[in-house]
This record gives C-alpha cells, sequence and structure tokens, in this order.
C-alpha cells in the first residue's frame, strides 16, 4: 500500500517536472542563445556556454529596434488609455442602469471581441488611409480598440455588476449626478479591475501583429513583434539567430515579470472574460 | 466632459435621468465600435462585391458574387467557373484553418485538462507551478514563433538534436520548411503557447466544484477515474465548453504565428493568411476581401453556436 502510495507521488511530480520543463525550456533556450555568439551559436547548448554580449549590442545599438521598443510602449498605453476611459463609462450604463435592449448591447459588444481581425482589415486599411494615418501610432492606437474595449467593457461590466446597491443608494440620495457617481464612488472601488483589465489589454496592444504589418510602410514606425518578425539576413542562411534571441529576451522579460508579479488578478480578469460569461 | 444631467429638481424623474446619462456615457463607446468594427466590416462585406484593387480604393465597381462564384460560357460551349469557391488554393487554405483548429484544439483541452487537474491538487510548489505555465502565455506570439522556428531549426536546432541523441529519428529534419512537417510544427508551438490558457480557464471550472463531493467519494471507496468522469467531468463541462468555443474562434482566425513560422508555405496557410495575401501582397484587393468575408461566416456561425450553447446570462438578470 505504502509503495503503491509513493509510486503514485513519483508519477505525479514526474508530471509536475514535465510541464514546468516543457513550458520554460524554450525562454530558457532563447536566453542561452542569445548569450552566445560566433561559431558558439551553431553548436547546440544544453547548458549556457558563455556570457557574450554581442548579440545585446547589436540588437540595442540598432535605432530601429529602439525605435520599436518606443512605438509599441506608445501605441500600447495609449491604447489601454483609451479603451479603459470609454470602458468605466460605459460598463457603469451596462452595469448599474437598467434600459431597454441592455442584454442585446452586450451580446454584441461580446460578439465584436470575437471578430476575426483579417475581416475588418480592408474597410480599417480604407479608414485608416482615408484618415490620413497610414503609417503613424494612431493607426494602430485606432485599430487595437477593436479588440481591446469590447474585452475591457466586457470585465469592468461583470465587476460592477457584483458590487452592492447600496454603496450607489446613498450618493444617489445625497443628490449626486452619476458622472460624479462614477469618479467618485465606483472609480476607488474599480482600481483592481481596471489594472487587471489595464493590463491584458496592454499585452494584447504589445503583441498584435497583423495591424501593425498592414498599417506601416517604414522600419522606424514598426512596432516591437513587426520588428522581429521580419528581422532577417541577406539569406535563408544568414538569419541573425542570436540578435533575434537577444531580442526575444528583452521585450519578453518585462512582459514576463510584470504577469508574475500581477498573476493572481490577471487569471482572475482571463476567467471572469471567458468562464463567467 | 461636462455633466449633461446635473441636478434638476423638479424635472424628469431619477429613472429617467439615469437612463439618460447611461445613454451619454455609452455613446462614446459604441461610436468607437462603429468605426473601428461595424463600419469596416460592413466596407470589408461591400469591396467583396467590387473590383477594388489597392492601389485605386475607390475606382472598384461593383461586380456582384464575381469574386465569389462566376459563371461564363465560352464559344466554344464550355463552361468556366472562376471565383474563391472554385479556387483550389482557397480550399486548401479552409482545410489547413480546419485541420489546424480541430487537432490544437483537441491537444489543448485533454493537455489544458491534465495541467488544471494537477494545479487544482494540493502539493508543495503549486505556486511554482503556476506561474511557470504562465510564462508560453506571457510571451508574444511573434517572439515564441522565432524561438521555437531556432529550436526547430534544421541544421542547428535542439529538437533535431534530442531526437537524434534518443534515436528517435536517423536524420535531421527540416521541421519548417518541409511540406510534411510544417503543420506540424505550427501546432507544436501553437499547443505549446496556448495550454495555459486552456488550463486556467478549466481550472477556475474545477475550483468551483466543492470539496466535499471528493471527500464523500473517497469515503465511499470509488476509484477515482471514475470519479473524474462521472462527477468532475459532468460539473466543469460548462467551463470546458466555453473554453474550447473560445479557443476554436481563436484558432480559426490563426495568422500571425503562421505568416512568421512558415512563410509562404502552402501545407500551412490558413484563410486568415491567403485573405490578407490577396489583399495587400498581390494587389486582389477586393478578391481577398471576399475571402475574408468568408471567414467571418464561419465565424458569426460559431459566436451564434457560443452565445446559444452557453446561454450566457448576458443582462446580468438572473443574478440579481
Amino acid at each position: 500500500m505504502t509503495r503503491h502510495k509513493l509510486l503514485k507521488q513519483i508519477g505525479f511530480y514526474a508530471l509536475v517536472v514535465v510541464i514546468v520543463v516543457f513550458s520554460v525550456f524554450p525562454f530558457y533556450y532563447a536566453v542561452v542563445t542569445s548569450f552566445a555568439s560566433g561559431t558558439a551559436l551553431f553548436r547546440v547548448n544544453y547548458l549556457p556556454a558563455g556570457f557574450d554580449l554581442r548579440n545585446y549590442q547589436a540588437v540595442l545599438g540598432s535605432k530601429n529596434f529602439l525605435y520599436s521598443i518606443g512605438n509599441s510602449l506608445v501605441i500600447a498605453t495609449a491604447t489601454v488609455g483609451l479603451s479603459l476611459f470609454l470602458g468605466v463609462t460605459a460598463s457603469y450604463a451596462l452595469a448599474r442602469v437598467r434600459f431597454r435592449g441592455r442584454g442585446l448591447l452586450l451580446m454584441t459588444i461580446l460578439a465584436v471581441s470575437m471578430f476575426p481581425q483579417i475581416a475588418v482589415l480592408a474597410g480599417l486599411f480604407e479608414l485608416v488611409r482615408f484618415l490620413g494615418i497610414f503609417n503613424t501610432h494612431w493607426a494602430m492606437i485606432l485599430s487595437y480598440t477593436i479588440f481591446t474595449l469590447p474585452f475591457t467593457v466586457w470585465v469592468l461590466t461583470t465587476f460592477m455588476r457584483d458590487l452592492p446597491v447600496e454603496i450607489e443608494e446613498a450618493a444617489i440620495v445625497d443628490g449626486a449626478s452619476p458622472w460624479i457617481i462614477i469618479t467618485r464612488v465606483f472609480l476607488p472601488l474599480l482600481w483592481p479591475a481596471m489594472v487587471t483589465t489595464g493590463l491584458l489589454a496592454f499585452i494584447g496592444a504589445w503583441n498584435e501583429f497583423l495591424f501593425a504589418l498592414t498599417f506601416t510602410s517604414t522600419e522606424s514606425m514598426r512596432t516591437v513583434p513587426v520588428a522581429i518578425g521580419l528581422l532577417s539576413g541577406a539569406s535563408e542562411q544568414e538569419i541573425p539567430w542570436g540578435p533575434i534571441m537577444a531580442a526575444s529576451v528583452i521585450v519578453t522579460v518585462p512582459l514576463i515579470v510584470l504577469v508574475l508579479i500581477f498573476q493572481r488578478k490577471i487569471v482572475a480578469g482571463l476567467t471572469a472574460g471567458g468562464v463567467k460569461g | 466632459m461636462t455633466d449633461p444631467i446635473a441636478g434638476r429638481p423638479g424635472g424628469p424623474s431619477l429613472r429617467q435621468r439615469r437612463q439618460r446619462a447611461a445613454f451619454w456615457f455609452l455613446a462614446p463607446m459604441l461610436f468607437a465600435l462603429l468605426c473601428v468594427a461595424a463600419w469596416p466590416l460592413a466596407r470589408t462585406i461591400w469591396f467583396s462585391f467590387t473590383n477594388t484593387t489597392l492601389s485605386n480604393l475607390y475606382g472598384g465597381e461593383w461586380i456582384g458574387f464575381d469574386n465569389y462564384l462566376s459563371m461564363r460560357t465560352l464559344s466554344s460551349g464550355r463552361v468556366v467557373w472562376r471565383g474563391t469557391l472554385v479556387d483550389p488554393a482557397w480550399w486548401n487554405a479552409v482545410w489547413n484553418t480546419v485541420r489546424f483548429s480541430l487537432i490544437s484544439v483537441g491537444f489543448e483541452t485533454v493537455l489544458g485538462l491534465i495541467v488544471a487537474l494537477v494545479l487544482n491538487a494540493e502539493f508543495k510548489g503549486r505556486a511554482l507551478v503556476r506561474a511557470a505555465i504562465l510564462i508560453p502565455w506571457a510571451i508574444p506570439t511573434i517572439v515564441s514563433a522565432k524561438m521555437w522556428a531556432w529550436m526547430l531549426n534544421d541544421q542547428f536546432g535542439i529538437l533535431n538534436d534530442i531526437l537524434l541523441r534518443l534515436g528517435l529519428i536517423g536524420e535531421k529534419i527540416a521541421w519548417t520548411a518541409s511540406t510534411e512537417t510544417a503543420m506540424t510544427a505550427v501546432l507544436i508551438v501553437d499547443i505549446w503557447k496556448t495550454t495555459p490558457f486552456m488550463a486556467l480557464l478549466i481550472l477556475a471550472g474545477l475550483q468551483m466544484v466543492p470539496r466535499d463531493i471528493y471527500e464523500a467519494a473517497r469515503i465511499d471507496g470509488i476509484h477515482p477515474v471514475k470519479v473524474f468522469f462521472r462527477v468532475t467531468l459532468p460539473l466543469i463541462k460548462p467551463a470546458l465548453m466555453v473554453a474550447v468555443i473560445f479557443r476554436m474562434l481563436d484558432a480559426l482566425r490563426i495568422f500571425d504565428l503562421i505568416y512568421v513560422l512558415t512563410p509562404n508555405s502552402s501545407a500551412t496557410k490558413t484563410m486568415s493568411v491567403i485573405s490578407r495575401e490577396n489583399m495587400i501582397d498581390f494587389d486582389k484587393f477586393a478578391y481577398g476581401a471576399a475571402q475574408s468575408t468568408l471567414l467571418f461566416a464561419i465565424i458569426a456561425v460559431f459566436v451564434s453556436a457560443y452565445i446559444w450553447l452557453g446561454r450566457v446570462d448576458l443582462g446580468g438578470e438572473g443574478s440579481k
């Protein structure tokens, strides 16, 4: 019996180890590769072979890559700001005020969040050209709201709906206007939900590829994913793997740190968007 | 923003005032969604019935269904069908997309369920495991595509090295370049990247199952496997279904991973990839618009299925 139990324990922990190794290994290997250069790059190293910073110097020395980081930061921050502003006011109305067609409206918003982005690409391309914002930050800020805004509204609405009626009642009795109620009563309570949705929207905007690829034309306007995706050498044999891995590590480490710090909030946000419905 | 309904004593009732305020709070969000979603979608569908080109966006003429399907009888009496519905490249993309979606979501569901069950058990280092599985999710898709492209590299890739050392393969495989393995390569990366998301959604469902059920089953001496299939699985089915459909919708529109990992490979080209290629790269803007309209129609069917299956409590009427 005890032996059976021990075997079971061992099996369980073996499974745990497999899960952890499988999850972490690709990133570990990217880090190992990013510190190797020259011929060391073309030997398969399971363990760190050295500490060569040349790949990082190459990446950080290139102006366009630094521009890309700047572009991504500006675009993702502006997208988050815009969706949170529009999302908080809208979700107050959707969560706290009863009106006809509310269910239908929420359903439409949910449906928009499931849009295939390619379906709006042609129309957005025309709009971006029409507004004269092709190859500017605005093209991305505008187009990214299609996936950040529905998600933000949805999660904030679920969150706000669960807050007790009483907190609002006192303010209504005092004659506070809805705008005051939102900014004075709800906003302080909403911070946790806003951090979650803001973070998820930021990650979504930071990672987006299709729109950024289509709506930029110069190297200095590229966002980070496009810059990394299109980083290539003169030929198939000359793909600069070292610098690509260094660039990958540079843009991934902050994300991983953020995700690990806020992991509870992120998991809560993901499941609110997904399961709770 | 000024307050449009500052207290007006003796005016409309509180309820009416709140509803009017609600309208003004909703208006900016609705306007934004109209601009970035409804209008571009309508334009895409309109473009799909024209012969618009990328270089001349406003010069398109209405050509009806010709981008989808048209029939022309030649003077010789031979009938020629044209349009995306008889385009082998399109049907190849449809088949690739369906195959990719079904296999990836299938694997992700099973693996996600296993990971979720592990995380639902109490053991030392659980927090660490949960942190570890968040890493693939946190890594941008493009970055993971590049990381794996390097690991799957035919000459210097570590995967070939491992498989060779283990004696599982005789010679190095060109994972991403060969048409036979390109889809497998894409599947491996996608499963690696999205299983954590699936696991977390399923875990949320598992945590809603009351613990005393397991306790009761244990006391009754029921085998854990039987408990899983008879008790756990039915209880988490709603959460599982939602997670599957969510992932399915995501898989059907996949673009970035395939565009970067296996560029120009007909073995992996999906509907999104081929639409964009026609639209932007081949200057068949309207033709690409027709293909993306078809993809939209397919996904719309899935969304309806989601809403119907999930019977989502959208207005929150049930919970109050």
